[in-house]
């Protein structure tokens, strides 16, 4: 039944002739680096980014002592030197005025957010006794860790050391979980982060609900640049016109909640007008025939007042597809936690992808590979009794990482056990998780809440305690040892020091673990021997990797046609057009579309999404990017718009099903969305009073999120099943 | 449907332009009406007017020294970067209206000052006998006309040079008339007779300096016709901006305080004054004088709204 | 002699900013202000909808009104490359340059003097890029000399159709966008 996915990767052993002569060719440009700068000159540090996960490597300038500007690495196969308008922006995190300057302890209630300033000594002494309390009266597994990103690398190491398997990061649950897991389900192993896909040498581009563009991604804009550059033709299927949908051939204005169908239909198609890749399917398929029989029926004339998009288009576009495989990439999305059914929507898109014959050949999805650099040799983790609390009994099956809401449950009820701490790094689990009501109440079931953050997020407010981490750029971190099309090393290394109280994760993650007295797990003297300990495993040293930033390894084969082993990881061996294993445990082994459930009269489908110049909730503050973009807008229909007699510019309230009201946020009334829903970006509206320049900006679309719609085969919290009513002159 | 968004919003600039407040109206007001002042003044030193004869001509220099320092003192108000004012003074731009108006406004100060020396009794000069003898001069026959000539020429330029500078600035098509100058001149000559004739103690004088306002007034209106016309069928952008004052958000305000009550109204009091049917009274020569305040209030603020329209 | 410009492909741009991020921390532009910016033109109705993206910035008109206008010279067209820059110690800020500008490119910097977009001469003085062009992910942007023929600009807008910014303005924008 449980089926853990293992990532496939090939590793690199040792350095030849590729990484000498790479090296050869970027050190004139390079060589500047390392040397001290005469007076009035740039010192220029190589590191790697943080504002989001993609960690395009970056070159930082400090002018006359003073951090300046960040640029990219020329030598990054990520930004292939050109960073992201975030990257681009990451001084500005330096710089907030607003950020955490010391370390905190609540004075009063919890979420009263007032703080007495404490020493790191104080501060770590209390949450190590706490801790300590709760594994005698609880156990250890009592503690949870919630973290995101490569900087949670060590407290992941001291919670393990300290026994607790209790980790998760929202990017399952809430994010990329779905289609993962519907990969797997298909193909035996998940897209990967950053996703696998070969977007570089696609001739045909199909994104459906994925807005490229304002989802700054960085290689997969460029290479969705370069693919609109070239001719490739690209079709985009969203309730709103996005960029991404701007540049497109063929725009689809799928109604909200109905792109299941809108697959299933193309793949109808596919196999009716024997379109499909037959030789790729014979070979690596399973189970065609069971797929195609239940397929049979879901014509595009089906599909037509589902989606709302014409048969004639729908085949059109089918052909389209068609016509270019295998260089045809249907993109699996990112953020899929939509209405509950995701999963088997990513299995869908897996499986468009196989009939098209793209995994593992050019232009679809490529095999990544990674370098072989050895981990520190640590003593083991204890082992734990009672397992994980996420998913107790393995209720959802398909599960192959933690589930955030999963220790939020048993937190908030106690089952199957009592989890009484919770750690936070780098997630605001206030607009990161649906329901802040549930966060709220597992919340006040804790004896111990640590968060470790850069700003006085709206999560640090609910904490006994609050950790100011150093920025990316004033702190060394774990070696990012990356899964990618070209495998590198690269290091993140201060640039200039923290310019208060502030510490790094590491430091941080070890003198907790020295208070816990779990010194045996943290056997280095200080971070650069460990990473100089790591790199001289791989046949590189720490001096090296200062110097250079990255080191880029020979890249291997991509694709099938290259010599990648055609294996999937999969019951059968093969591709799963039709899964045993899914039937066995009741669902559905051939998607199946189920309209979602409409939402009350006069109210509006709250969809959201990303703007280029943030990430998440954690920039606002940024003051290079907050004077980019300083508050979200409510895009609404303009049919709509006139019949509500609102113009754009207006600031309105939302109030959604359950009576919950929302910050004042100014209307974009435009033709470029559907009537029935409503958008804006996420991450604004903030609360907390300490990001003072952000308060009461824009509105938060997570706090409307009160609903949502759990994936029965993984545990992924859907999200777009939210509706709100607008209310006018606020 | 055509929608336009931008992530602009620069002070000054966006979401529509205003770099210029009241100060520059203000400035125009009170540069209009020094020049209107300095041109009739010097009409009437032309025709041979001898200082201490009471005529209105050595009055106004005072006056017009007063009102142009204040006019200067917004001008500086204005600027933005005011301890560098006198860059102005290095260099003549010759295609910079604005450049040639700081060196008009220098040249307008001697001429006041040597007008207003001409008019100041020889007793009060005693101790300063080189410029006693300097005002004997200046008020003898030839020098007085040669005084008037340079006042005329001064004011001619000081009252004309802002309505080209404006309209040399096309990107706002309001103002891109050729009738600009010669309305802001008239204008000032209109506002200069309207406040002499005020202060005139002369009852010839009186009457001249009302008819000559009469005449101001007509070929004001005319001027704005022609503004109005001129504009409205030029371009698409420029009928636009003419719009503004047909119509649009300025229409109100131009034609009740500019036209109606700034010129209309009182040319017909005036008309009636100047063939004796109605007794003297102010409220005419106000209206006068606000009209050409709220003149350049509304071109000043109209014009900085509109815009080239295309994209 | 140099002639400096821009090409600037449309099609390539997804307006994300980067070049909005880039000039203001290359050229420490103050918080409020901006020296470049992103437009978007949409028109059509649904589905039938066409989103125009432009990056916009000073055009460096090869008639630059705000040079003629200047009363002290300040606004001055630097050579080489004909850039239209304005010399801060002989701005007095009387803003007429602000006023002239159909593009509303121009804004008075706190400290008093009217700034704008440079072309970052600071930079193509050293053989760089513009801070914009450098950084645009996606190579949107091209910069470079337009009195030389093998130029790639005019490669570019020899087989592109293209267009400037409000051309009936008559400052023959130097800035050129790919349909």
């Amino acid at each position: 039944m449980n089926r853990i996915s293992r990532r496939r990767f090939l590793k690199i052993a040792g350095f030849g002739a590729g990484a000498a002569a790479i090296a050869a060719g970027t050190s004139g440009r390079l060589g500047a680096m390392g040397r001290q700068p005469a007076a009035g000159e740039t010192r220029v540090v190589p590191t790697y980014c943080d504002i989001c996960f993609w960690k395009c490597n970056a070159l930082a300038h400090v002018r006359d002592g003073r951090l300046w500007k960040i640029t990219g690495h020329p030598d990054d196969p990520l930004s292939r030197g050109r960073l992201c308008p975030r990257g681009t922006g990451g001084v500005g995190a330096h710089f907030d005025p607003d950020r955490l300057r010391a370390p905190l302890m609540r004075r009063k209630a919890r979420g009263g957010e007032e703080w007495v300033e404490v020493t790191w000594d104080e501060a770590l002494g209390f949450v190590a006794e706490r801790m300590q309390q709760i594994k005698a009266e609880h156990g250890p597994e009592a503690m949870a860790l919630f973290s995101h990103g490569i900087g949670g690398t060590f407290l992941k190491h001291t919670l393990k050391a300290y026994g607790s398997p209790n980790i998760a990061a929202p990017s399952f649950a809430q994010c990329r979980g779905p289609r993962d897991v519907g990969f797997e389900l298909t193909f035996g192993e998940g897209v990967g982060s950053p996703e696998r896909t070969d977007i570089a040498n696609a001739r045909c581009l199909v994104l459906i609900g994925s807005h490229l563009g304002e989802n700054m991604h960085n290689t997969q804009v460029q290479e969705f640049a370069d693919a609109v550059a070239t001719g490739a033709a690209i079709i985009v299927a969203d309730p709103r016109f996005s960029i991404a949908a701007s540049k497109a051939r063929h725009y689809l204005p799928v109604k909200a909640g109905s792109d299941l169908a809108l697959l299933l239909a193309w793949m109808n198609v596919l196999v009716t007008e024997g379109l499909y890749d037959r030789d790729y399917v014979e070979k690596h398929g399973f189970g065609f025939d069971h797929f195609s029989a239940e397929i049979a029926s879901r014509t595009p004339e089906w599909a037509y007042p589902e989606t709302g998009i014409a048969p004639e288009t729908i085949r059109e576009t089918a052909r389209l597809m068609a016509r270019h495989r295998p260089a045809t990439l249907v993109h699996p999305g990112r953020r899929t936690t939509w209405y509950g059914d995701d999963a088997q929507r990513g299995r869908a898109i897996a499986l468009l992808n196989a009939l098209l014959g793209s995994w593992g050949r050019k232009g679809g999805f490529y095999y990544p590979s990674s370098m072989d650099v050895p981990d520190y040799p640590y003593p083991p983790y204890p082992a734990s009794a009672r397992g994980k609390v996420d998913n107790p009994g393995q209720r959802f099956p398909f599960a192959s990482e933690a589930i955030t809401t999963g220790i939020r449950e048993a937190t908030r009820t106690g089952e199957p056990y009592p989890v009484k701490g919770w750690m936070v790094y780098a997630t605001n689990l206030i607009h990161a998780l649906p329901n802040e009501a549930e966060t709220l109440r597992a919340i006040e079931r804790l004896d111990l809440m640590v968060v470790v953050d850069v700003i006085p997020s709206e999560i640090a407010g609910w904490a006994d305690v609050v950790l100011p981490e150093a920025t990316y750029l004033e702190r060394y971190d774990e070696i990012n040892v990356e899964l990618f099309r070209e495998p590198f090393v690269a290091l993140r290394q201060p640039v200039v020091p923290p310019p208060h109280d502030q510490k790094p994760n590491w430091w941080i993650a070890r003198e907790l673990a020295f208070k816990l007295g779990l010194d045996a797990y943290y056997p280095w003297t200080d971070i650069e021997e460990y990473l100089d300990h790591r790199l001289k495993g791989a046949g590189l040293g720490l001096a090296e990797l200062k110097q250079r930033g990255l080191v880029r390894g020979p890249p291997a084969p991509l694709y099938f046609e290259d010599g990648v082993p055609a294996e999937f990881a999969t019951p059968s061996g093969k591709i799963e057009f039709y899964s045993t294993q899914l039937a066995a445990a009741g669902f559905d082994p051939v998607p199946r579309y189920k309209a979602p459930e409409p939402g009350p009269p006069g109210s509006f489908r709250l969809l959201f999404g990303r703007a280029p110049v943030h990430s998440f909730s954690r920039t606002q503050t940024n003051p290079i990017l907050r004077d980019a973009m300083d508050e979200n807008e409510l895009w609404l229909n303009a049919s709509v718009g006139a019949r509500l007699g609102l113009a754009s510019g207006e600031y309105v309230r939302l109030r959604n099903q359950d009576g919950v009201l929302s910050n004042r946020i100014r209307l974009r009334v435009t033709e470029a969305i559907r009537p029935e829903c409503v958008y804006m970006v996420h991450g604004f509206g903030h609360t907390a009073r300490g990001l003072r320049s952000a308060y009461g900006r824009g509105a938060s679309d997570a706090q409307l999120i009160t609903r949502y719609a759990t994936d029965p085969l993984m545990g992924g919290t859907g999200a777009n099943v939210n509706f709100v009513t607008l209310e006018p002159g606020a | 449907m055509l929608e336009l968004v931008t992530t602009r919003d620069n002070p000054m600039i966006d979401p529509t332009m205003h770099v210029w407040g009241w100060e520059i109206p203000v400035y125009l007001f009170l540069g209009g009406w020094v020049a209107g002042s300095m041109v009739l003044a010097g009409w009437f030193m032309r025709q041979g007017r001898r200082p201490g004869d009471g005529c209105v001509c050595y009055v106004l220099p005072w006056v017009s020294l007063l009102l142009i320092s204040l006019g200067m003192g917004a001008l500086f108000l204005d600027l933005e970067h005011r301890l560098y004012v006198w860059r102005m003074y290095l260099t003549l731009q010759p295609a910079s209206p604005m450049s040639w108006g700081g060196w008009i406004l220098l040249l307008v100060y001697p001429v006041l000052a040597l007008s207003a020396l001409v008019s100041i009794p020889g007793d009060w000069l005693e101790r300063w006998p080189a410029v006693k003898r300097l005002a004997a001069r200046l008020g003898e026959a030839t020098a007085s006309r040669t005084l008037g000539h340079a006042n005329i020429v001064t004011g001619v330029a000081l009252g004309i040079y802002t309505g080209i500078l404006l309209s040399s600035l096309g990107a706002r098509p309001l103002w891109a008339s050729a009738a600009l100058g010669p309305l802001f001149l008239v204008s000032g000559l209109s506002t200069g007779a309207a406040f002499a004739h005020v202060i005139s103690r002369k009852p010839g004088d009186q009457a001249t300096l009302l008819r000559a306002d009469n005449v101001f007034l007509a070929v004001e209106l005319l001027l704005i016709g022609l503004f109005l016309i001129g504009l409205s069928t030029a371009s698409a952008v420029h009928a636009n901006a003419a719009a503004l004052l047909l119509g649009g958000p300025y229409t109100a305000v131009f034609w009740v305080f500019v036209v109606g009550l700034g010129i209309v109204l009182p040319l017909a009091i005036q008309t009636l004054m100047a063939s004796h049917r109605i007794p003297h009274t102010l409220v005419a020569p106000v209206l006068v004088m606000a009209g050409g305040l709220a003149l350049r209030f509304v071109i000043v603020s109209a014009g900085q709204y509109s815009h080239w329209i295309s994209p | 002699m140099a002639r400096f410009g821009m090409v600037i492909d449309t099609r390539q741009c997804v307006g994300c900013m980067d070049c909005v991020v880039a000039c203001k921390v290359e050229n420490d532009v103050p918080d409020g202000f901006c020296r470049d910016w992103i437009n978007q033109r949409l028109e059509g109705t649904m589905p039938d909808l066409r989103l125009t993206i432009t990056s916009e910035r000073c055009n460096h008109c090869d008639r630059p009104p705000c040079v003629s206008c200047c009363p002290t010279g300040a606004s001055h067209v630097h050579e080489p490359g004909k850039v239209v820059l304005v010399d801060h110690g002989k701005c007095i800020g009387c803003k007429a340059c602000l006023a002239s500008c159909p593009y509303g490119a121009r804004f008075i910097h706190p400290e008093g003097y009217a700034d704008k977009c440079t072309f970052c001469i600071h930079r193509v003085e050293k053989g760089e890029l513009p801070a914009c062009v450098a950084v645009c992910p996606t190579h949107a942007m091209h910069f470079g000399d337009l009195d030389d023929p093998g130029s790639g600009l005019n490669r570019l807008l020899a087989s592109r159709r293209h267009f400037v910014l409000k051309p009936d303005a008559g400052t023959q924008p130097r800035i050129f966008y790919l349909e």
